[in-house]
């Protein structure tokens, strides 16, 4: 529950800025592929199932279930869960849990995507929904 | 096309230290090459080539120099942990393909005396790295998942550490001798969930080194004979986030590749070295490979079946990283290196395994919950 941590703020490149761009504005975005139309994440140009570079951006709806979660008892900036959460759009991805109690976390838990601020674009995490 | 018996593991070394603040990373790698060299009895101008990973300070390009080799075949694969068995498979590929005859493989370093520079960033870095991914929390999230989807409890993973330490009460250089139950592992704090502070390996400075040569040369040699029959690699990452599943490693496809190679199948290995970088990593290694079914890696490491003279497949006979050694944080090395002594039946008297003529050595190197990469091994005494 160390909530005053510092995040540094994300580097950006010409593939992923349009992701920070939504961030700031408070969107979740994933990348589909049109030519196979699968979703995935983290963002990519180019499909990383069928190689085409037909891929478009897509907000997501920020829900999904936590697929796993370990609890780091210790470290300098003080306790915290890592894990992956599964979108409801498919893709599975690597996060924070945050704004809970960290001791209560389940596998199968709903959860929903949160940002927080940093000195460049917000960096999303996920609460419980 | 195959390196199936194309390759001798003809000498070994692994260093005596666990803690070396007052040597330089590149003095350990001299010190185990030329280790290894001596076990072979061979010297430094016979090697032609040269494989590191990592680990070794600033690559091929000083590292060459530093020891004054003269190679005409080099290999810098990076893989973490498994790096080094890789390297095995790769020098097999070279030797059989006659680009080099007598290669040198060398791991060393210090992480016991400062830390470790930190990885290079990858494409992921912006999407992932706030998010503190460690070995702890990264093996810990398969641990969970693995607990969820089949049931594996942390008696289960415990019983790997007390096999562990049943072994390296008898070896004079592990870290860790001292014999311990499930309930002090149970009992030992809680690191990153569910691992407990034994289900994780030491951290040591030191290293480890092998001279990988031909058939002919091999026995030329005095030391007996070991061959490697068969290896695979592999990769595996969240690859897009698609059916994501860490219940399982990238050893689903280095195993089989290395068994078919080989001709042999699990139920033939008499000894398995078998990277345990955490206790989950054994059990989930032990699945992959096919000594048991998947989810079933909990009953078949329990009551003592990994303990030498006890169960049914002996396992890091030296006390592996869990008790004896993990150089650099990086096991693929002493996996290979222990192999070696059981087939060679240099292993200590009270954890040797009779008869050994065929073993498995395999590891993962990264971050098992994240990307890794995996290597299999199968060696054989001829």
């Amino acid at each position: 529950m160390a909530e005053a941590k510092k995040y540094n703020a994300p580097v950006t490149n010409p593939e992923t800025a349009p992701f920070w761009e939504a961030a700031k504005a408070g969107k979740f975005m994933i990348k589909r592929c049109t030519a196979c139309g699968e979703p995935h994440y983290f963002p990519r140009s180019i499909c990383p199932f069928c190689f085409s570079d037909k891929t478009v951006w897509e907000e997501a709806s920020g829900e999904g279930t936590i697929y796993t979660y370990s609890l780091m008892r210790k470290s300098p900036t003080g306790p915290y869960a890592i894990g992956y959460v599964t979108l409801k759009e498919g893709p599975s991805l690597q996060t924070n849990f945050v704004d809970c109690d960290l001791e209560k976390l389940k596998i199968g838990q709903k959860v929903k995507v949160v940002f927080k601020p940093t000195d460049g674009a917000p960096l999303p995490f996920f609460t419980p929904a | 096309m195959t390196i199936k018996g194309k390759a001798y593991i003809a000498g070994i070394y692994e260093h005596p230290t666990r803690h070396a603040p007052d040597k330089s990373t590149a003095q350990l790698h001299a010190e185990v090459a030329k280790g290894a060299l001596e076990d072979a009895g061979l010297t430094k101008d016979d090697i032609d080539g040269y494989f590191l990973a990592g680990d070794a300070p600033g690559g091929l390009w000083p590292m060459v120099d530093y020891l004054g080799l003269k190679v005409r075949h080099m290999d810098s694969t990076e893989t973490g942990g498994c790096s080094y068995l890789i390297h095995l498979g790769h020098a097999a590929e070279a030797i059989a393909a006659g680009k080099c005859s007598i290669a040198l493989v060398t791991l060393a370093g210090k992480p016991r005396t400062g830390p470790m520079p930190p990885r290079a960033a990858g494409a992921e870095a912006d999407f992932e790295a706030a998010y503190g991914a460690t070995t702890h929390n990264a093996y810990g999230m398969c641990a969970m998942r693995h607990m969820h989807d089949y049931g594996t409890t942390s008696e289960q993973l415990a019983w790997i550490k007390v096999a562990a330490s049943h072994h390296a009460q008898y070896n004079p250089h592990a870290m860790l001798k001292d014999v311990v139950t499930v309930e002090d592992v149970l009992n030992s704090p809680m690191i990153s969930d569910p691992l407990h502070r034994m289900d994780c390996c030491v951290v040591t400075d030191g290293g480890g080194a092998m001279i990988v040569t031909t058939p002919e040369i091999a026995k030329s040699l005095k030391k007996p004979l070991v061959r490697l029959i068969g290896h695979g690699e592999a990769m595996k990452g969240p690859r897009g986030g698609k059916d994501l599943d860490l219940t399982y490693s990238a050893g689903v496809w280095s195993g089989p590749r290395a068994f078919e190679e080989a001709g042999v199948t699990p139920k033939d290995i008499k000894y398995a070295s078998i990277y345990d970088s955490f206790t989950i990593t054994v059990l989930m290694q032990l699945e992959d490979l096919g000594f048991c079914k998947k989810g079933e890696g909990g009953k078949f490491v329990a009551d003592g079946n990994l303990i030498s003279g006890v169960g049914k497949l002996p396992f890091n006979t030296d006390g592996g990283g869990l008790c004896s050694n993990h150089p650099v944080n990086r096991g693929g090395m002493t996996k290979i290196l222990e192999a070696v002594r059981q087939l060679r039946g240099e292993a200590h008297p009270k954890v040797q395994v009779k008869n050994c003529d065929l073993a498995v050595a395999h590891g993962t190197g990264g971050l098992l919950g994240v990307r890794h990469a995996a290597s299999t091994c199968i060696l054989e005494r001829v």
